[in-house]
């Protein structure tokens, strides 16, 4: 792979490394001086508010921020200079509470998750509890990065991980803008080898997902349109199946909303996703029925308030305290970068939710 | 008011045009949207076709929202300027199809 796209906000010591400094942004100008309506305000006009999680279906887990890539938008500000690792004490406590929990997915991100040293030990254990269905984010070029991953489909196929991955777009010149001279390359031999082991085959229960999100400063097409066309191109181009594309909104928060700020598109993103503002998506955002996990074992309503440093509200505030009768009925936390979710068909990590 | 005639703030303004003839404006933007669904042509053609025509009728807020448009259908910047060259190559052939009716007039008058 080539060189990095960029660094993390940590590395540049940029002022929105600092969360804080974020959350300034979301709830100042065009929000404090009523210019746009606040996500507060917006979903009051419903009776949406406050929107408060239901039964607990998804435990969204971030094992680290460490990263061999640099992808401009991350949320994360992932990259190879992040240290924050899960411990295996900390996912042995996690692995405690999925047994308790009842929740039917599990979903490991990070960060390239792999790159956690105790990432197979996880999820050997995760996948003898048997949840129906145990996603791993894989930015596939992991897969090629070091021959000590090259194994990793066996590894996925092994214990029926559905393998959920990023792509920007089906060429390489958008591809790599985004996350990073030759990862098109990579990221397509990856899904080569995914497929020679069964993945993303129609009729094969080995499902291969991918993600889509914006290259700038726009939101996502339409999800069944572009999976289309992703269908369409890679099948042509490279012989590549997969089963779904999940598109994916960028929410204004740590690099993306560096990008915005940078580029002078920060206004005309938040007037986007304000108009885009579609009510019957809150009803489903996934905050409502997710609990994201820290590498620290925080829990947090999704892995955006997790990054702006945004916990749950409730006195279990840690893995350790997990406890269904405290974190049920919650109220979600919310600021203006929630808009992200709910503009047109709705967002989630599973795409489109309206 | 405004010291231009083209502020880019103003296409978000767009849907005020109903404010001073509701019932016209709405049938325009009902209409308008009806045009741009999946039909015989997809949303994408559709996009593209938009693209080139906003060229050609030079129209600052239809380039801005239609070069959106086109990224947010995974539409390619070669795609774009193909579009656009379609665009120019009719509004080109238009003006030199027209030597034909003055070359027509030459051999009439000084034939």
């Amino acid at each position: 792979m080539g060189k990095l796209k960029t660094q993390s906000l940590q590395k540049r010591h940029s002022d929105l490394a600092n969360t804080n400094k974020q959350l300034e942004i979301l709830s100042g100008g065009i929000f404090a001086d009523g210019e746009l309506p606040t996500f507060k305000s917006k979903i009051s006009e419903t009776s949406q508010f406050p929107l408060t999680a239901k039964k607990l279906e998804i435990l969204q887990v971030n094992v680290g921020y460490m990263c061999n890539q640099v992808c401009e938008h991350c949320h994360v500000d992932a990259g190879p200079d992040r240290k924050e690792i899960m411990t295996q004490e900390t996912m042995q406590q996690i692995l405690d509470v999925i047994k308790i929990t009842g929740a039917h997915t599990l979903d490991l991100t990070g960060g390239a998750p792999e790159m956690n040293p105790n990432f197979r030990w996880f999820v050997e254990e995760a996948s003898k509890i048997g949840v129906k269905d145990f996603i791993v984010r894989s930015n596939l070029t992991i897969i090629r990065a070091n021959k000590k991953y090259y194994d990793l489909p066996d590894f996925f196929k092994k214990h029926n991980i559905h393998v959920v991955s990023s792509m920007p777009h089906w060429t390489r010149g958008k591809t790599d803008k985004q996350r990073g001279e030759g990862v098109f390359d990579m990221s397509i031999k990856a899904l080569q080898e995914l497929n020679a082991r069964g993945y993303g085959m129609p009729g094969n229960d080995l499902r291969l997902d991918l993600v889509y999100n914006p290259s700038g400063a726009f939101l996502p097409g339409d999800q069944m349109a572009m999976e289309k066309d992703f269908k369409k191109a890679l099948m042509e181009d490279f012989g590549i199946e997969f089963h779904n594309l999940f598109a994916i909104t960028n929410l204004p928060i740590a690099r993306f909303l560096d990008y915005l700020i940078a580029s002078e598109n920060y206004e005309d993103y938040m007037y986007a996703l304000v108009e885009a503002y579609n009510p019957s998506a809150v009803a489903n955002v996934m905050c409502t029925n997710t609990l994201s996990i820290s590498w620290d074992g925080y829990l947090f309503d999704c892995d955006f308030n997790q990054m702006l440093e945004l916990p749950v509200n409730s006195k279990a505030k840690h893995i350790s305290e997990y406890n269904k009768d405290l974190l049920e009925g919650r109220n979600i936390v919310i600021s203006q970068h929630c808009y992200g979710c709910t503009a047109g068909a709705g967002s989630s990590c599973q795409g489109v939710v309206a | 008011m405004s010291k231009t005639y083209y502020d880019p703030a103003d296409l978000r303004k767009f849907g005020k045009i109903t404010e001073w003839s509701e019932e016209l404006g709405n049938k325009f933007f009902e209409y308008y949207g009806k045009v741009f669904e999946e039909g015989a042509l997809t949303a994408r053609e559709k996009s593209l076709i938009a693209l080139a025509v906003a060229h050609t009728e030079q129209c600052p807020y239809c380039i801005d929202a239609y070069s959106k448009d086109g990224l947010q259908r995974g539409v390619t910047k070669e795609e774009m300027m193909e579009a656009i060259h379609v665009g120019a190559a009719i509004k080109s052939g238009a003006t030199l199809v027209h030597g034909v009716q003055m070359m027509n007039k030459v051999n009439k008058l000084d034939g």
